[in-house]
């Protein structure tokens, strides 16, 4: 390196303010996630704290040295906590069972066979995804009724299945597939359902993963309807059951149990997130938006 | 072929009965609904037809708090949250080492229950005969003194609600637009460096003008989620927001729809409609001011 002095010196200073912008960057960063993470800990070190010793607190304090499970227990004991987890499992996993049995054949359709009026239909459906959700709860809620249907879970799921996203999602991979497979299989004889079975969900598993968790979040965190249609807490989803918790609870302010369910409903979707961090948010930036 | 076609539309079917009995229908039932005059929901009936339900919201001093409500956390809430997202990615854009973990936290509020962690914020702000809270510590290392963000002043409360609500959106548009600002092509940030242009004029020049038109999908998309803010609200305030002096256009039409105050679909429909209208009003000003900038 034949370098003048000059050029050495500017080069240091020009490292120097580099190195200053990128401790100002992990700075502004890191008090941001300062910010997202601190309500976690917080609830979480609530929840550890007993009832006594929060309350004895006129000054919050930011670590307890005698946690406890106490709270833990008084939230599976005192509330009906289980059942509530037990419900949003049960409408999460039937309504995104059958919403992906349901999309996967409407895609089907869509990607690989050959009817008449077929563009005007997937037009209809593409226009579907623009109807806002609150203009049509309201008939829904009266169709619902009508049926006799609330505080049951049909009521809850029936009107949760369908998603026109996921429908065009699926639709555009399976569009990928190569036609000559599709073909080759039809000379063979054979039948569609196979050919779906043992082709095409086999390629295009990734986005059959995606767009379940995508749902199984959707559905886990979902309050305006399951409020809507039950009044019976034994059909309340966790949404309306913390709500419930929070407005007639456990008899009096109970703040560390509130906070022990607070982090018994977030930790399934937390770990859930962690598992497939990769692919909830390629899904995500493909088009999800929290509604 | 005609046995093919017949087999398609067997495939459709229960994507179109769903659709048809839960999308299709209501939407134009809604419409019947919001013009049938004084609807009776125990027997059904109606004494006639005409825009009463539209004046009655109208006049609905609830209706007038709701819309005011919706609109100051929608004017404060997605700038807000559009620049900070801006800037937080374009940080984390510009460093290496802990981008994944960076990423992956501040995504985290997107897979967390609004409702739970909204308990979370209202411990936080809120002021009880025990405690000030812990924001309220915080304020007192300031000298400020303590408010009662929960139960207090309404500017306290809107505050809370749009403090909340952008911690809510971010996650969402930090990851659209860090994806956005990984696809602008390598090569003319190189071309600029030779030239020797400086970062920022780097970044008004350059990456600004090739990530606008995802800063543009966030910012409708963002006034439209704003519009239909409800469980933020509900999560810091509770169920009753008309008492709490919170509630917002989409809680004034479940309010009007089940509830204490509830049953009266017609009043809901006619309520909800007028937030359609109003949505669809700001998202064609969006799209006109946004298609203009191009062509200067």
């Amino acid at each position: 390196m034949n370098h003048s002095e000059s050029t050495v010196s500017k080069q240091k200073a020009r490292r120097r303010r580099e190195g200053l912008r990128s401790a100002l960057t992990y700075l502004f960063l890191s008090v941001w996630a300062v910010v997202v993470l601190f309500p976690f800990y917080w609830m979480i070190l609530t929840s550890f704290k007993s009832y006594g010793a929060y309350n004895g607190e006129h000054t919050p304090v930011f670590f307890t040295l005698s946690p406890t499970l106490e709270n833990y227990v008084n939230a599976f004991t005192a509330v009906p906590l289980g059942g509530y987890l037990l419900n949003t499992l049960i409408f999460s996993l039937i309504t995104t069972a059958v919403m992906v049995v349901v999309s996967t054949l409407a895609a089907y359709a869509f990607a690989r066979m050959r009817f008449r009026g077929k563009n005007l239909v997937f037009g209809l459906f593409l226009s579907m995804m623009m109807i806002p959700t609150e203009l049509v709860v309201i008939t829904n809620f009266v169709t619902i009724t009508d049926l006799g249907l609330r505080n049951s879970f049909l009521g809850l799921i029936l009107p949760s299945i369908t998603s026109v996203f996921y429908i065009y999602l699926l639709k555009e991979n399976f569009e990928q597939v190569p036609d000559e497979l599709y073909k080759a299989a039809k000379v063979d004889g054979t039948s569609d359902l196979k050919y779906l079975w043992k082709v095409m969900i086999p390629i295009c598993r990734p986005t059959l993963v995606t767009i379940t968790i995508l749902k199984l979040i959707e559905c886990w965190n979902s309050y305006v309807w399951p409020r809507l249609i039950t009044d019976d807490p034994a059909y309340f989803l966790v949404s309306n059951g913390i709500q419930e918790i929070r407005e007639n609870g456990f008899g009096r302010e109970n703040i560390p149990a509130m906070m022990a369910a607070v982090v018994v409903i977030s930790v399934p979707l937390i770990l859930l997130f962690l598992a497939f961090r990769k692919k909830i948010m390629e899904g995500v930036s493909r088009g999800g938006t929290k509604g | 072929m005609d046995r093919n076609s017949k087999k398609a539309w067997l495939y459709l079917l229960p994507s179109l009965l769903l659709l048809g009995a839960f999308l299709i229908y209501p939407l134009l039932d809604v419409l019947i609904y919001s013009v049938e005059e004084c609807y009776n929901f125990a027997s059904q009936t109606y004494e006639g037809l005409g825009l009463y339900n539209y004046a009655y919201v109208l006049h609905d001093p609830y209706f007038l708090q709701a819309v005011e409500n919706t609109f100051v956390l929608v004017i404060i809430t997605v700038p807000i949250s559009t620049i900070l997202a801006l800037l937080i990615s374009t940080a984390l854009s510009s460093i290496r080492p802990l981008r994944q973990l960076y990423q992956t936290i501040y995504f985290l509020p997107y897979v967390t229950n609004t409702l739970a962690v909204g308990l979370v914020f209202m411990v936080l702000f809120q002021r009880t005969e025990y405690t000030d809270g812990l924001i309220n510590l915080m304020l007192s290392w300031f000298g400020a003194g303590p408010i009662d963000f929960i139960n207090g002043p309404h500017w306290a409360k809107m505050f809370v609600l749009c403090f909340y609500t952008i911690w809510v959106v971010l996650p969402f548009k930090i990851l659209v637009l860090t994806s956005a600002l990984a696809s602008v092509n390598e090569e003319y940030y190189q071309a600029a460096r030779v030239d020797g242009t400086s970062k920022t004029r780097i970044f008004f020049r350059i990456t600004l003008p090739m990530i606008s038109p995802m800063i543009v999908y966030l910012v409708i998309t963002g006034f439209i989620g704003a519009f239909k803010a409800y469980s933020d609200a509900v999560a810091l305030f509770g169920t009753d927001l008309n008492a709490a002096g919170m509630n917002t256009i989409v809680g004034y039409v479940y309010d009007m729809l089940y509830g204490d105050s509830g049953g009266y679909p017609s009043y809901a429909s006619a309520a909800a409609i007028l937030l359609f209208v109003i949505v669809l009003t700001i998202t064609c000003i969006n799209l006109l001011v946004t298609r203009k900038r191009p062509t200067d």
